[in-house]
């Protein structure tokens, strides 16, 4: 039990866990509106799509790059779906999108792919290429527009609620929608993939040490490449379930979500340097990030301090785990 | 011509080891190529005093951006927080001028209003830019999550204090002073460009600060073994960068005569791209001045000349800047790949 407990202590995970803990009950002593139903359905779906795409920046950053492309990727894939579903008058299943949207954004992805695993330049400064291009090429040569009436299987899919909770008093309703199911889904193979495959090893393993990775036999090139390919889908899933929640496709809603998420999963203790952090940090360092959006208009703060509160945010979740870091270096440094 | 801007025509035997270096080179055949175009694509834009004196307005913006965006890069950081702090002195310092020289104020107030803005740009520019250094150099917080976070908080900050609102009516005096023409037809914020160049150039070429800069970023532990202050000397860049950016926000304010929090959005992957293109090696240590104002030059003759074609729209500037931009990098490492293959047939050889 001891040795449990100072397991615990010493991990990240715990003590964002701890600090969410305390924000809830802040907030519900405050507001009275945060363990209720309702909040936590909504929580809970607010969760779907930022989830998904914390679950490929928290990919990216362990493998030791910043991808900032993956709105863009997202609202470029599913623009394009959408628009040559409806043009073509698609009335038939779900299947049929999902295919087409995991397709395009792999090759969208395996554009990342290639010019990452090529190019030894940071990341970040590819990414924000091709974040242009998506976006440019989406809104100047398909010249995008709002899309109504997506296909009848897309919309049905976004009103199915696995769960309905009804507020009491007011009587109002949030539904959980069965997109959720998707994100567990994700996470759950993402886990597996990171944690117990040879893929998943390389990836931490490129980001902790890309020459001694490649020394110790792992294809860097392929890995990145296919990272980007796995990063790409995941993002325009991500995309869909966006695009069927809303009930319409907006081609800029995505755009610029970048930051909050790079910001969510560098809260969950993921470094930025490559090669650390955990899934779990990604997923509590999300849920961080959503209850501090969510619940600002809860706590009577203006929505005009949410940036300065998402930077602050940043910067303190960044600058706590690079103390530590540098804390435990001095400390290995001194036991040399 | 703006040319006439790169520091280094102001000592003639200079001008050669100008052109000796190979980028800054090819960077001035693309931009004879890119004149020569536009000239015989659009002869009529191209013999205009009236283009000449429009691009020299709108591109000191977002080249001082560059400016400062450049010398981060060099030690091997970046700065992605310059759209946001340039946006937030723009605003500290139009709510400023309005409560010192409120309208109908006389011109004593106006003058005066223009001097504090003016100073209260440069110095809060100094201290988000301080805030970043600190944060990279003594937290130890990777320069990208510093300067996300810290765009989101001075965006955050700019939109607080402005409530989201955009920020006009400023005194006359000041559109007076920073949209007047000096000598002729020569537009004041290219003057600032100009001069922002010249310090750097100075900063980078004359000053031992310059030199250590390329030490730091070519090789960081080296550079502290060596006895450099690598802490003072990260947050003096920084600084640098964020009073570059305050000049910016200045030059902003005078262009749309208000400000907001949102301007120039795409500014962020505008000056990275002009800094990429210039020649600045991103992992750092080296690249040249020269090279960032040619590609200043560059992206603004593209611009204006993108302009005269009316029949592409908006959204497709920046597919072109993406685009680009990754041909630059896919160049360059092409490049690097072909000096690579030297090296190992050198070594080779022994």
């Amino acid at each position: 039990m001891r040795k449990l407990i100072q397991k615990l202590l010493r991990q990240n995970e715990f003590y964002i866990l701890l600090v969410i803990l305390a924000m809830a009950v802040a907030i519900h002593l405050r507001s009275g509106h945060f363990f209720t139903g309702n909040n936590l359905v909504v929580l809970a779906s607010a969760m779907v799509v930022p989830g998904i795409f914390a679950v490929g920046a928290y990919m990216a950053l362990v493998s030791g790059g910043i991808d900032v492309s993956f709105p863009a990727l997202a609202s470029l894939a599913v623009y394009a779906t959408t628009r040559l579903l409806v043009d073509a008058g698609w009335e038939g299943g779900l299947w049929l999108p999902f295919l087409l949207v995991a397709t395009i954004s792999a090759i969208l992805g395996a554009f990342n792919g290639v010019l990452v695993a090529s190019i030894s330049i940071p990341v970040l400064i590819i990414t924000l290429g091709t974040l242009n291009v998506f976006s440019g090429f989406m809104q100047g040569a398909l010249s995008s527009v709002q899309i109504p009436n997506i296909p009848p299987a897309m919309a049905t899919f976004g009103r199915t609620y696995l769960y309905t909770a009804t507020h009491p008093q007011s009587g109002r309703t949030a539904g959980l929608p069965v997109s959720f199911l998707l994100l567990v889904a994700v996470v759950a193979i993402a886990f597996v993939v990171m944690r117990y495959t040879t893929f998943g090893r390389s990836v931490y393993a490129i980001g902790g040490d890309e020459s001694a990775a490649s020394r110790a036999g792992v294809n860097v090139r392929r890995t990145k490449f296919f990272l980007y390919v796995l990063i790409g889908v995941l993002a325009g899933l991500a995309g869909l379930v966006r695009t069927t929640g809303m009930g319409q496709m907006h081609p800029t809603n995505l755009l610029g979500m970048e930051i909050m998420v790079i910001a969510a999963v560098v809260v969950g203790g993921v470094a930025v340097t490559g090669g650390r952090g955990t899934l779990t940090g990604a997923m509590l360092g999300t849920l961080l990030i959503v209850i501090v959006q969510n619940s600002m208009i809860l706590v009577g703060i203006p929505t005009v301090w949410q940036r300065v509160a998402l930077g602050l945010l940043i910067l303190i979740g960044t600058g706590i785990s690079a103390v530590q870091i540098t804390r435990s270096r001095r400390r290995q440094g001194a036991m040399v | 011509m703006t040319l006439a801007g790169t520091p280094v025509s102001s000592k003639a035997p200079r001008t050669f080891e100008f052109f000796r270096d190979p980028h800054v080179t090819r960077l001035a055949g693309v931009l004879v190529l890119l004149l020569g175009f536009f000239a015989i694509v659009r002869w009529n834009n191209f013999s205009s005093v009236n283009t000449w004196q429009a691009m020299a307005v709108q591109f000191p913006e977002f080249g001082l951006l560059a400016l400062g965006v450049m010398l981060t890069m060099v030690i091997g950081g970046i700065d992605l927080s310059v759209v946001g702090t340039a946006n937030m002195t723009a605003i500290g310092s139009a709510m400023l001028m309005l409560w010192i020289a409120p309208l109908d104020s006389d011109a004593s107030n106006g003058s005066l209003a223009v001097i504090v803005a003016i100073a209260f740009s440069l110095i809060v520019g100094a201290i988000a830019g301080a805030i970043n250094g600190f944060l990279v150099a003594k937290i130890k917080i990777p320069a990208i999550l510093v300067t996300l976070g810290t765009l989101e908080l001075f965006t955050g900050i700019g939109i607080v204090i402005s409530g989201g609102r955009s920020i006009s009516g400023l005194p006359s005096e000041y559109t007076n002073v920073m949209g007047s023409t000096v000598a002729g037809r020569t537009p004041m914020v290219l003057i600032i460009f100009v001069v922002g160049a010249v310090v750097i150039w100075y900063l980078m070429n004359r000053t031992a600060f310059g030199t250590k800069l390329y030490m730091l970023g070519s090789n960081e532990t080296a550079a502290t073994f060596s006895g450099l202050k690598t802490t003072s000397l990260i947050v003096r860049t920084y600084m640098v960068s964020g009073i570059f950016a305050g000049a910016a926000g200045l030059v902003m304010l005078a262009n749309y005569s208000s400000a907001r929090a949102d301007y120039g959005s795409s500014y962020t992957l505008l000056a990275i791209l002009i800094v990429v293109l210039g020649g600045i090696n991103p992992n750092g240590g080296s690249g040249r001045l020269g090279g960032v104002v040619l590609a200043v030059v560059i992206l603004q003759v593209l611009s204006s000349l993108l302009n005269t074609f009316h029949t592409i729209n908006n959204f497709y500037r920046p597919l072109i800047w993406g685009t680009v931009l990754l041909l630059v990098v896919i160049v360059n490492q092409w490049d690097r790949n072909g000096n690579l293959m030297k090296m190992l047939k050198w070594k080779g050889r022994q």
